[in-house]
C-alpha cells in the first residue's frame, strides 16, 4: 500500500479541510457538468458501438440496389434477401450443425475440465503442483504448433469431413477452464467434503453431489464461454469441412463470402443476410446469459 | 491473525502424519492417488495425444517434407533455410508486427477510456456495459463481412460518416496502405472484453485513494495518471500480453476479407499475416513440413516478445503488498 501511505501521509491543517468544505456549494454544479461530459461521450461512444449492428440489419432488408445507401430505415422493404438466402445455402442444415457442434462442446468440456479441477483441488498427491504447472503451460503455447499434428490424427482416424474434430478435443478438458474451476474449487470449505467423506460417500459422490451444485455459477460461466468459442469457429471449419452439408454456419458464411463475395457477382445483399442469421443466435445467447457473462470475464480476465 | 496460527497447526498435525504412516494411512493415501488419477485421466490422456505428441511430432514435422499423401521426407534443415530466403514470410512478418503495433496501443486506450467512462456512469454503467461487450459476441468471420461492408471505398459507412465532416476517406478495403489501419479500426469495435476486465479493476481501487488525493488538491487526470493508473497496472500489463499475443495470431477478420478461393480482386498482400500465409501453406499447398516449421518461427517470436514485455514491465507495472 506505498501509494496510500503516500498519499494519506499528509496531514492537512484542519482549516484547509474547513475550506474545502466551504466549497461545497460548487460541487453539484462541477458534478453536473462532469455528468455531462460522461453521459454525452458515452452516448457517443454507444451509437458508433450500436451502429453497425442497426446498418447490418437495415441493410438485410433492403434490396441489392439499396444494400450501400445506409439509410437507417429502407427506402425499400423487402424480404427477399432471406428467403433468397436460405435457397442460396443450406442455412438450415449449417444451423444444426453448429448447434450441435455449439452442445457437444460446451457441455463435454464443462464436464471434463470440472473433473480434472477437481482431481487438482481436492486431491493431495506428490507432483501434484509440477502437473498442474504443466496445465498452465500448455495455455502458453500457439495453437499453431499442434495444429498440422492434430490435424494428422483426425485425419488417420477417417474423421475429418465430419464435425467430431470440431469438438472431440473437449472430451479432455481445456486447461483454461481448468485453471478457472479449480480456483473456484479450492475457495469451497473443505469440511463439507470431509464430513462426507466420513459419512462414507464416495469420491465421485462427494464430486458430482457436493462440489458440482456449489460450482454452479462458474459452471455456467464456463458453458457460455466454450458455446460462444464452438459457435464463432472458423479456423476448424476450414481445416476439416470439405462438403457444404457439413458446414458450420462461420465456415459456411465464409463460403458465401468467397462465391457471393470474390466469385466475380457482388450480392452484397446475401452476405449481409447471412451474417445476420450468424451473429443472432449468438446474441440471443448473450441476453440469456450476459450476467454469467459480464461477471464472468470481470472474474477470469477471459482474452480480450 | 488467528488463520496463520491455525494453518500452522495444520502444518503440525500434517508433518506428524507424514513421519508415522501407519498401514491404513498408507493404504488410504493409495486410494487418494488411485481417485486423483481418474478424475486428472481425461486431461493426462489430451494432454499426451493432443499437445505432448502434436508438438514432438511438429518439431519433426518441420525437418522433413510432407504432402499427407506421401511418408515424410527427412531433408534436415532444409525448411529452416528455404524461410530464410523467403520473401512471403518477411511479409506476413512485417504486416503482423505493423498490424500489433497499431492495434495494442489503440486497443488499450480506447479499453481504458471507455472503463473509467463506465465506472463514473453511475446507473447508466450497467446498460452501456452491455453495449459495449455486444460486439465481442460477433463472430469474427462476420465482423470481417462486415469490414467489407462498412469501409468499402466509395459506398461503406465509414467513408459516408467521414464524408460529412469533410474528410475524402480512402480505399480502405483495396489501398495496400490502409488495409491494415482499416482493420485495426474494425478490430477496436470487439474492445469490449478488455474494457470489462479494466473496470473491474477500476472497481477495486480503494475509493479512499481518490478521497485522499482529492484533498491533495489532485484534479481529475492527475487522479488518473498518479493513482488509477498505477493500481491497476498489472491488469493493463496482462492485457497488453494477452492482446499481444492474440493479435500475432490474428487469422479469422483478415482470412475472411481478403483469402479464399476464387479471390483475385483484393490487394490481399497487405493483409497476409503471418497465421494466414501458415495457415495456407500447410492446408492450401499441403506444405505440411514448411508450415510446421513457420509454427516454431512463430512460437519463438511469440516467446521473445512475451519476455520482453516482461522485462519491460518490471519497471512500469506496480504491484501491491499483496500481489493476486
Amino acid at each position: 500500500m506505498t501509494t496510500a501511505a503516500g498519499l494519506t501521509g499528509v496531514h492537512r491543517p484542519v482549516a484547509d479541510v474547513a475550506a474545502t468544505a466551504e466549497l461545497a456549494p460548487r460541487r453539484p454544479r462541477r458534478g453536473l457538468a462532469k455528468r455531462v461530459f460522461v453521459a454525452v461521450l458515452l452516448v457517443l461512444f454507444g451509437v458508433l458501438f450500436l451502429y453497425p449492428f442497426v446498418w447490418l440489419v437495415s441493410a438485410s432488408f433492403k434490396p441489392r440496389t439499396e444494400v450501400f445507401d445506409n439509410a437507417i430505415i429502407p427506402n425499400t422493404f423487402t424480404f427477399d434477401n432471406y428467403i433468397n438466402v436460405w435457397q442460396e445455402a443450406p442455412l438450415a442444415l449449417w444451423l444444426v450443425n453448429t448447434a450441435v457442434v455449439t452442445v457437444l462442446a460446451a457441455v463435454t468440456v464443462t464436464i471434463s475440465s470440472a473433473m480434472v479441477a477437481w482431481g487438482f483441488s481436492y486431491f493431495r498427491f506428490r507432483g501434484r503442483n509440477l502437473l498442474f504447472g504443466l496445465v498452465l503451460a500448455t495455455m502458453m503455447l500457439p495453437g499453431a504448433v499442434t495444429m498440422i499434428p492434430t490435424f494428422l490424427i483426425w485425419n488417420g482416424l477417417g474423421a475429418t469431413g465430419t464435425l467430431v474434430p470440431l469438438w472431440a478435443g473437449n472430451l479432455f478438458g481445456s486447461a483454461f477452464y481448468i485453471f478457472l474451476l479449480r480456483q473456484f474449487f479450492l475457495g469451497l470449505p473443505r469440511d463439507l467434503f470431509d464430513a462426507a467423506r466420513i459419512d462414507g460417500a464416495s469420491n465421485w459422490t462427494i464430486f458430482s453431489r457436493i462440489a458440482v451444485p456449489l460450482c454452479k455459477p462458474i459452471l455456467v460461466i464456463t458453458l457460455l464461454f466454450e458455446a460462444e468459442a464452438a459457435w464463432t469457429d472458423l479456423m476448424r471449419g476450414l481445416i476439416y469441412l470439405r462438403d457444404s452439408a457439413t458446414f458450420t454456419v462461420p465456415r459456411g458464411l465464409k463460403a458465401l463470402v468467397d462465391q457471393y463475395g470474390f466469385g466475380g457477382e457482388w450480392h452484397w445483399e446475401i452476405l449481409v443476410t447471412a451474417s445476420v442469421i450468424t451473429t443472432v443466435p449468438i446474441i440471443i445467447l448473450f441476453f440469456l446469459g450476459q450476467k454469467h457473462f459480464v461477471s464472468g470475464v470481470a472474474t477470469t480476465g477471459l482474452k480480450g | 491473525m488467528t488463520s496463520v496460527a491455525a494453518r500452522a497447526r495444520t502444518k503440525e498435525l500434517l508433518k506428524h502424519e507424514h513421519h508415522s504412516p501407519s498401514p491404513a494411512k498408507r493404504r488410504s493415501r493409495r486410494r487418494n492417488l488411485v481417485g486423483a488419477l481418474l478424475f486428472l485421466s481425461p486431461w493426462i490422456l489430451g494432454f499426451l495425444i493432443f499437445t505432448f505428441w502434436p508438438i514432438v511430432y511438429s518439431a519433426y514435422l518441420s525437418l522433413t517434407d510432407y504432402d499427407v499423401i506421401n511418408d515424410p521426407n527427412f531433408v534436415g534443415l532444409d525448411n529452416y533455410a528455404t524461410m530464410m530466403d523467403d520473401p512471403k514470410i518477411a511479409l506476413a512478418l512485417s504486416n503482423t508486427f505493423i498490424y500489433t503495433l497499431l492495434k495494442v496501443p489503440a486497443y488499450m486506450v480506447l479499453s481504458l477510456g471507455l472503463a473509467l467512462l463506465l465506472d463514473h456512469a453511475g446507473r447508466a454503467s450497467g446498460f452501456f456495459r452491455t453495449v459495449f461487450f455486444l460486439p465481442k459476441m460477433t463472430p469474427p468471420v462476420a465482423v470481417g463481412v462486415m469490414f467489407l461492408l462498412l469501409f468499402n471505398g466509395q459506398s461503406g459507412l465509414v467513408n459516408a460518416g467521414l464524408e460529412t465532416i469533410g474528410i475524402n476517406g480512402p480505399s480502405w478495403t483495396t489501398d495496400p496502405n490502409w488495409v491494415k489501419p482499416g482493420l485495426v479500426l474494425m478490430s477496436l469495435w470487439t474492445v469490449g472484453a478488455s474494457v470489462i476486465i479494466l473496470l473491474a479493476a477500476l472497481r477495486n481501487v480503494p475509493q479512499d485513494l481518490y478521497e485522499s488525493a482529492r484533498i491533495d488538491g489532485a484534479n481529475f487526470w492527475q487522479q488518473t495518471r498518479h493513482v488509477t493508473i498505477p493500481l491497476i497496472s498489472p491488469t493493463i500489463f496482462f492485457l497488453v500480453i494477452v492482446n499481444t499475443i492474440g493479435a500475432l495470431q490474428s487469422f479469422d477478420e483478415a482470412y475472411t476479407a481478403f483469402f479464399g478461393s476464387g479471390n483475385t480482386t483484393y490487394s490481399n498482400d497487405a493483409a497476409l499475416f503471418y497465421v494466414i500465409y501458415l495457415f495456407q501453406q500447410a492446408f492450401q499447398f499441403l506444405h505440411m513440413g514448411y508450415a510446421s516449421a513457420l509454427a516454431w518461427l512463430l512460437f519463438l517470436v511469440i516467446m521473445v516478445i512475451t519476455g520482453i514485455q516482461f522485462v519491460v514491465s518490471r519497471r512500469l507495472v506496480h504491484y501491491e503488498g499483496e500481489a493476486k
